[in-house]
């Protein structure tokens, strides 16, 4: 049996006394707790951000590598080790920002991981400037006459593409984050939950401004109806809904042929090929080039 | 015998690439030494391109420039072309332009006797056959094999255009064609740079690729990806050259031999991630195919511009390793060494090439494996307790494990970090002991450096320097020199970056020979072990350096 203790750290944070992070970093731990996952079966994988230190603070590997990156690591360690749990963890101006090129393209390939994105609408670690969700006319450090480029919209970019798993939790929430975490990482296929986050140090509104926008979709939401799901998130009516956003209909993953076809282990644990198979492909290179 | 030098001359899309392949296969059947180089332009048709290939009875492997045949396929490859014709050498065209040729109207007898203008380039094939004294026989059998799969009708219409070529030829080879290459019972294995690197990373036990297209890396994982069952990589043609990188890099974290391949610009995006795979302690093979800048420069041409650019490559300090093979000989050793030293040392290693080197088909006599394969450097996780990933040790390398592999959690960290990979800001202790722990690496890897290697320096008080691809064009500039009574020596570089300890011997000139402007080695060797440079011999022109060329600007 796995506990909340198994993934207990000993790291020192470096994140600002009662910040909504310790609630998503909570929940994560509570959702590997209820799918009995053990902390060397998981790999957490992140940018640069104050997200992105996450995986420092519980007992599990990871890769903390560049800013904007996450996701194209990921994608590496899921195809080289895919009997490992692989999640990103990081925040909108890592992964929307940054790294928006490597998400869209996420959507496309649709591999096996799940990624969280903490979004505060505004880069925390260098001090309060706009991010890519920050509303316009929001007054921010390097932006005082207020933002004047639109938000964007990243969960109907998910739709649009039929991500297979859109989620949006609340950090203010850790049980229900916690529920969503558990769907998306049992989901097959790429599995989005973002996360909406009140910042206590650079953020503009108080928790209240929250509590009046935050709502639960009701049981008579049908996550798997697109044209819904895109409605629900362009609704401009201010408010912000939380739950499973959308499910997408079933589609190939990412490398799932490679692993029907060549191998479903871990690469490392393969033989190198034989050296009487590269002689063979070798007498048989100048052939090959010329059948085309 | 005297070394023969056929340019096919083409536009894109007219069958240049077809003549020559099909060409370079027949006289590797016949038992000679074939080596063949590209020069084509940036267009999928139109153009003017030339497919040059070299024959002897031992290996040359280096390129040149001047033709005994020029074969051209339309008027304007003939204009542009005809200049590189030597004095005694012909042309095989369709018309009569000029006293040494061969004039066929291929594609006149094509559409009337053979009922389609598709034999022009079989009839063509027939007639250099012919012309350089090769057997109609030999070619017929590499036709045979060449079309079995579509059927008998296509290998029977083809050997009748192969012989109406040959058959017209023969005829008008008379008085004017030197040449006869009697079938060997010697046996060359032509390769390409591009095939020989391929299948050396698979043989060093590659199993992840991802690029992004390029020209001239793309061949590489295009080889990879099309051989997938056979040599087991799995390839991703990623979104932009940062994130081929970062895949590379996350799968090597995860146990996989990885590697990324990508030109000049490409590279340039992929420089913040070696730094990545320098900070984190992970393996990282990246193939950099020079072509000429700067921004998209000449895409299709070949340069040697990237040197001190690779070698500097990425922010703050960690150790790295530059390798450039010299042909394809060597790009086999090199590979190997490279996935080897990568593992070792937990470092990125960048691997020199160029588009000249790529596409080129040299001819090895004896591709002999059995000194090559994979060493694996990863830690048995079943001998250790506590794990640290990032553990000091005295030559600075820690034990490495993939995630998955055991209970031991295995980390990584692009932050400064501790020997567990957590954020560290101990400035005076951990710190200093990581930023030491891979300046140990840098030291180790230093001692496992080759030196360059030495030719013909006895005696010579004048010696050519270089590096990379251009070596086997400076071993035969050495020749022709001597041909002129001037007596010179090489040394070439093949492992540059850490330079390897070498005494340069004393008392020498030497010149550095570069296929860039500003003679990178020489900057680099003059900085490194402070010796004078007598002069340089340097051609940015796109186009690779070959002996003739060395000889005419040579001055010393």
């Amino acid at each position: 049996m796995v506990s909340i203790e198994d993934y207990k750290g000993n790291v020192e944070f470096q994140w600002c006394p009662g910040c909504s992070n310790f609630s998503i970093l909570n929940a994560i731990k509570m959702a590997f707790v209820e799918l009995e996952k053990m902390p060397h079966e998981l790999c957490l994988v992140s940018g640069i951000g104050q997200a992105a230190k996450l995986p420092h603070y519980l007992r599990c590997n990871f890769f903390n590598g560049l800013h904007g990156r996450a996701i194209p690591a990921a994608l590496g360690i899921h195809v080289a080790n895919p009997l490992l749990t692989t999640i990103v963890v990081t925040g909108e101006g890592d992964c929307y920002g940054e790294g928006g090129n490597h998400f869209i393209h996420a959507l496309r390939r649709n591999p096996d991981i799940t990624a969280v994105v903490h979004n505060n609408e505004f880069y925390a670690l260098t001090k309060g400037q706009a991010s890519p969700t920050t509303r316009i006319g929001e007054r921010r450090t390097l932006q005082i006459q207020g933002v004047e480029i639109a938000p964007l919209n990243m969960p109907a970019i998910a739709i649009a593409h039929n991500c297979p798993f859109v989620a949006r939790g609340f950090a203010g929430d850790s049980m229900q984050l916690k529920s969503l975490l558990v769907e998306a990482i049992k989901n097959p296929g790429l599995s989005y939950v973002e996360v909406i986050q009140p910042c206590i140090t650079w953020g503009t509104h108080p928790l209240s401004w929250y509590k009046e926008r935050v709502y639960k979709l009701g049981g008579d939401y049908d996550p798997t109806n697109r044209q819904a799901a895109l409605e629900k998130v362009l609704d401009t009516d201010d408010k912000i809904p939380t739950g499973i956003l959308f499910r997408g209909s079933p589609r190939k993953t990412f490398a799932e042929r490679f692993r029907k076809e060549i191998t479903n282990r871990p690469l490392a644990e393969l033989e190198p090929v034989s050296k009487e198979k590269i002689s063979e492909f070798i007498s048989r290179l100048r052939m090959s080039s010329t059948l085309q | 015998m005297e070394d023969i030098n056929i340019v096919i001359a083409g536009s894109a899309g007219e069958g240049v690439q077809t003549v020559g392949d099909v060409l370079v296969e027949t006289i590797a059947v016949h038992g000679y030494s074939v080596f063949a180089w590209q020069e084509f332009e940036s267009r999928i048709r139109g153009g003017q391109n030339s497919y040059s290939i070299r024959i002897s009875d031992k290996p040359v492997n280096a390129p040149r420039m001047k033709a005994d045949i020029l074969l051209a396929l339309n008027e304007g490859a003939c204009n542009k072309y005809e200049p590189l014709i030597k004095q005694d050498g012909i042309l095989i065209a369709q018309k009569k332009t000029r006293e040494r040729m061969i004039a066929i109207a291929f594609s006149e007898i094509a559409q009337r006797e053979l009922g389609n203008r598709i034999y022009i380039n079989t009839m063509v094939i027939g007639a250099l056959v012919a012309a350089v004294g090769m057997e109609l026989e030999v070619l017929n059998h590499v036709l045979t094999r060449k079309f079995a799969k579509k059927g008998d009708k296509v290998v029977s219409d083809n050997l009748v255009a192969a012989g109406k070529g040959y058959t017209l030829a023969r005829e008008g080879c008379r008085g004017i064609c030197p040449w006869l290459l009697p079938k060997l019972d010697t046996h060359y294995t032509p390769i390409a740079g591009k095939e020989a690197l391929s299948t050396a990373a698979a043989l060093a036990g590659c199993r992840f690729m991802a690029a992004y297209p390029m020209s001239p890396s793309t061949d590489i994982i295009t080889i990879l990806s099309q051989n997938e069952k056979e040599l087991g990589v799995f390839t991703e043609q990623a979104e932009d050259e940062i994130a081929a990188v970062n895949m590379a890099i996350g799968a090597s974290f995860a146990g996989a031999r990885a590697m990324t391949a990508t030109s000049g610009g490409g590279f340039a995006l992929m420089v913040e991630a070696i730094s990545l795979a320098g900070m984190t302690e992970t393996p990282l093979v990246i193939i950099l195919a020079q072509r000429p800048g700067p921004a998209t420069g000449l895409p299709t041409r070949t340069a040697q511009g990237d040197l001190l650019f690779a070698i500097n490559a990425g922010h703050g300090e960690f150790p790295k390793l530059v390798l450039a093979p010299a042909d394809a000989d060597d790009i086999f050793k090199k590979i190997m060494r490279a996935f080897n030293l990568a593992d070792k040392y937990q470092i990125p290693v960048i691997v020199l090439t160029d588009q000249f080197l790529l596409d080129s088909i040299f001819s090895v006599q004896d591709i002999n494996l059995s000194q090559l394969g994979p060493t694996y450097y990863l830690t048995d996780p079943f001998k250790i307790q506590d794990y640290k990933r990032y553990l000091v040790t005295d030559n600075g390398v820690s034990p490495r494990l993939y995630p998955g592999q055991a209970t031991h959690l295995v980390t990584a960290d692009s932050d400064e970090h501790d020997s567990h990979g957590h954020i560290t800001e101990d400035l005076s202790g951990t710190v200093i002991r990581m930023v030491e722990k891979r300046l140990a690496k840098y030291r180790a890897l230093k001692g496992e450096i080759n030196p360059p290697e030495e030719a013909d320096i006895e005696g010579a008080d004048k010696i050519l320097v270089g590096w990379g691809s251009s070596r086997n064009a400076i071993l035969e500039g050495i020749e022709l020199l001597r041909e002129d009574d001037i007596r010179v020596g090489m040394i070439h570089f093949t492992e540059l970056w850490p330079l390897p300890e070498y005494r340069f011997p004393e008392s020498k000139q030497y010149w550095i020979v570069e296929n860039n402007t500003t003679a990178q080695l020489g900057r680099l060797l003059r900085s490194e072990y402070g010796i004078t440079i007598a002069g340089v011999i340097n051609r940015y022109d796109g186009l690779p350096l070959t002996a003739g060329y060395i000889r005419r600007n040579f001055n010393g």
